[in-house]
């Protein structure tokens, strides 16, 4: 049996092949716009997987320490472990800060972590791990740093160490781990004109800088300078407890909040991200319903623009049943050729973009079913249209 | 006809091209690659390990000199930087008053020496008088037994004796007491001595001067310091150590120490005490390290790096820092068995600081483990073996 459809693509290839291309390219950009959304709820979670906690205990009436600032002393950690259910706990910081790199700024998330605890870098792909307790970090390689390369934060300067990947803030700045104290000391320290001019400040003060109680002035300026606070602590719940009911024990007897997983990833992703998230959303939905269009206005010009050659069928006695299985094989096949050109463009352009680009398998199944679907759909408009030829226009003008 | 057959079958074989690169580009990126991991095998060798510390360059002896009462400053004679030797004088309080009352007192004391004198003298008068009156009494008495004298008259000696004998003793305790008032003078006189002395500044002990706090004209209470010196001989880094690192540190183990200074350039030194007070605060152990040569230029409070070397092994199975992962509240490594990972559980000794974990049981030398993945791995993934990740950029 001869394949209708088969034969009139071989016939008019190039344009078929490039109407494909056009179409593939137009539902690349929509992978691409759902890649775009996927990566950045992902931006967000990736957070909280490497958090590697159970819980996050931040300060009270806080949504911290991602959504909002929030400080905890650094020694409530302490009180922390001592509570029935918990693991292990520790100390981080958070910071979002430019660093210098040569000619450009980095923009980071410097993440301050205790070697050895929650918090730290579940994963490398280069170097090694924080081993001395100041002046060495890991950054993602999306900072641009090298292994062995010296950065400055603030008034230190650290050598790269190690190099770790997929480890963004969640609003996709790549993220740089040092030790807690130095951290602490980017966070909390101000720069030095600052402590000078304070301590200027302070002798200035009658009151403070008093010539009888010698001491006293410099016990003031070395209490202006200590930082002994981190803006949250991850707690560890031990086996066998539940993490919901040891986070209401905290609230409930150390004055301070406490988040589950599921309800950080909610402030996360709902809370955080959620306007921008929506945004994209919505922009993917119209982009889906523009391709949608274009998709059946491209099937079904086609078919309009062989008019004569569907008389002639007629007038020659084929079946309607052959004349719209030829009109549904092409524009599936337009379809799949689009898919397979679409798919590939975005995952060939993915890397290129500044954010991340996350393309699920259930993603691109499911564009292909929507493709699949909406080419059908269109097909039957095209079929319509087909089947009112006149077969006398194939002999008239 | 013949052209479109061969038209066909050029398109046919170009769409399977283009279907299996498609196929190909899924299979190879995206979230359905294999992890692509760099590996390691194990092998047993020396280890060294040290514990890194920040210190701030300190004198354990330091000297705050200063007034003990209030007063106003005459001089300094010393400025910063200045070395001195132990004994010498630095600085000059205002005596005030201090001189005359020390003239005052030395008159006193002269005085007090010529009151002794005529207090002798006396003493040496009523002896004679006492002797005289004495023997008269006892010539009338032996007169009036053979009645050449009446009794009145005998009795009127014996008075007379006794009286001078009085005398005697009165003049004998004004001696004492003259004595006495001697004494107490010299002491004032010594007390005011030590008192004008007190208003110069010396050194205690030999060193340099390191802070000039308060210049000539300026009034200051007990306890305000002129100027602080320190003993170059105490000379050290205070080094912090996190209690977490610091087990191993003991007194006599060899550290390098780098300046702030001066980065890149490591001094010798060594750990000269671990103190048995740590820091509750910040959970820091002290270890004092001195010089082994004293830097010639350096600056107190400077920060330096300390590393401490503490212990060494020589035939220690170690793995790469980066390799060791928690899973499931247990640590291990990811070793990869058929083209898949597999978790194993490892007991884990200390860390290096170049980035190396002992591993004190559940793997060989010989095995054959993940160290870089691109991505946290699941157990049962398919990895692909690279020779670096290093040049990932994304």
């Amino acid at each position: 049996m001869i394949s209708l459809a088969g034969r009139d693509i071989l016939h008019h290839w190039t344009k078929y092949v490039f109407t494909g291309v056009g179409l593939g390219l137009l539902i690349g950009v929509t992978l691409s716009m759902a890649g775009i959304y996927r990566g950045m709820v992902d931006d967000a979670q990736v957070l909280l997987r490497s958090s590697a906690a159970d819980i996050w205990v931040v300060q009270q009436e806080t949504l911290g320490p991602y959504a909002e600032p929030s400080s905890v002393r650094d020694d409530a950690y302490r009180a922390l472990l001592g509570m029935p259910g918990v693991a292990d706990a520790a100390n981080v910081t958070y910071l979002t800060m430019q660093i210098r790199q040569g000619e450009r700024d980095v923009r980071v998330m410097a993440v301050g972590f205790e070697p050895g605890r929650s918090g730290e870098p579940p994963f490398l792909v280069a170097g090694r791990g924080v081993e001395r307790s100041h002046y060495e970090v890991v950054a993602d390689v999306r900072t641009g740093f090298r292994l062995g390369e010296r950065i400055r934060i603030r008034r230190q300067e650290y050598e790269v160490v190690g190099l770790t990947r997929r480890m963004v803030s969640s609003s996709g700045d790549p993220m740089v781990f040092l030790p807690l104290k130095d951290a602490q000391e980017a966070q909390f320290l101000k720069d030095n004109d600052a402590i000078v001019n304070e301590r200027a400040r302070t002798v200035a003060n009658p009151g403070l800088n008093r010539p009888g109680v010698p001491g006293l002035l410099d016990a003031l300026l070395a209490s202006q300078t200590s930082s002994r606070s981190v803006n949250a602590v991850l707690v560890k719940v031990a086996s066998g407890h539940d993490a919901e009911r040891v986070a209401g024990n905290i609230r409930r007897w150390k004055h301070l909040e406490a988040y589950t997983w599921r309800q950080m990833e909610d402030i996360l992703v709902s809370k955080l991200i959620e306007t921008s998230a929506r945004q994209i959303a919505t922009f993917l939905v119209i982009l889906a319903i523009v391709s949608a269009a274009i998709v059946s206005f491209i099937i079904y010009t086609m078919t309009l623009g062989k008019v004569r050659e569907l008389a002639v069928l007629k007038l020659i006695g084929t079946r309607n049943r052959t004349i719209a299985a030829m009109i549904l094989q092409q524009s599936l096949g337009l379809g799949l050729i689009g898919f397979v050109i679409g798919k590939t463009v975005a995952t060939l352009w993915a890397p290129y973009f500044p954010k991340y680009v996350l393309l699920l398998p259930g993603d691109a199944v499911r564009g292909l079913a929507a493709t699949m679907v909406v080419c059908a759909i269109a097909s039957l408009v095209a079929i319509r249209v087909a089947l009112k030829v006149d077969p006398a226009t194939a002999i008239g003008g | 006809m013949n052209r479109r057959v061969v038209r066909a079958v050029g398109l046919a074989v170009l769409g399977l091209v283009l279907l299996t690169g498609f196929v190909l580009l899924m299979v190879r990126s995206g979230p359905l690659a294999p992890v692509r991991v760099t590996t390691a095998v194990l092998e047993r060798g020396a280890f060294e390990n040290a514990v890194f510390g920040i210190g701030t360059v300190e004198a354990e002896r330091a000297y705050a000199i200063g007034p003990t009462s209030p007063g106003r400053i005459l001089a300094v004679h010393v400025d910063v930087g200045s070395e001195v030797r132990a004994g010498q004088l630095l600085a000059e309080m205002d005596p005030v008053e201090l001189d005359a009352r020390l003239a005052a007192s030395r008159a006193a004391s002269a005085r007090a020496v010529h009151a002794l004198a005529s207090a002798g003298a006396q003493v040496r008068d009523a002896e004679v008088r006492q002797e005289l009156a004495a023997r008269n009494a006892r010539r009338y008495a032996s007169l009036g037994e053979r009645a050449f004298f009446s009794d009145a008259a005998v009795e009127a000696k014996r008075q007379e004796a006794d009286s001078a004998g009085a005398q005697l003793q009165a003049a004998r305790a004004q001696l004492d007491a003259a004595r006495m008032d001697l004494q107490r003078l010299d002491a004032e006189r010594v007390a005011v001595e030590r008192q004008r002395a007190n208003v110069r500044l010396a050194a205690p002990v030999a060193g340099v001067v390191t802070a000039r706090d308060a210049e000539p004209g300026t009034t200051l209470v007990a306890g305000q310091s002129v100027l602080r010196m320190v003993d170059l001989a105490s000379v050290r880094v205070r080094t912090r150590i996190d209690q977490g690192r610091s087990g191993g540190v003991r007194a006599g183990q060899a550290a390098s120490i780098v300046l702030r200074s001066r980065p890149g350039f490591a001094v010798a030194g060594k750990v000269s005490r671990v103190e048995l007070n740590g820091d509750a605060v910040t959970e820091e152990r002290i270890v004092q390290v001195v010089f082994d040569e004293l830097p010639k230029d350096f600056a107190f409070g400077e920060l330096a790096e300390v590393t401490i070397a503490t212990s060494r092994g020589a035939d220690v199975l170690a793995v790469p820092g980066a390799a060791v992962h928690e899973q499931d509240g247990r640590r291990g490594v990811w070793t990869v068995a058929d083209g898949a990972t597999a978790f194993v559980p490892v007991r884990t000794g200390e860390a290096s600081l170049d980035g190396r974990t002992v591993v004190l049981e559940g793997l060989q030398a010989g095995d054959r483990i993940i160290v870089h993945s691109e991505r946290e791995l699941r157990a049962g993934e398919r990895v692909a073996v690279v020779e670096s990740l290093e040049g990932m950029r994304r």
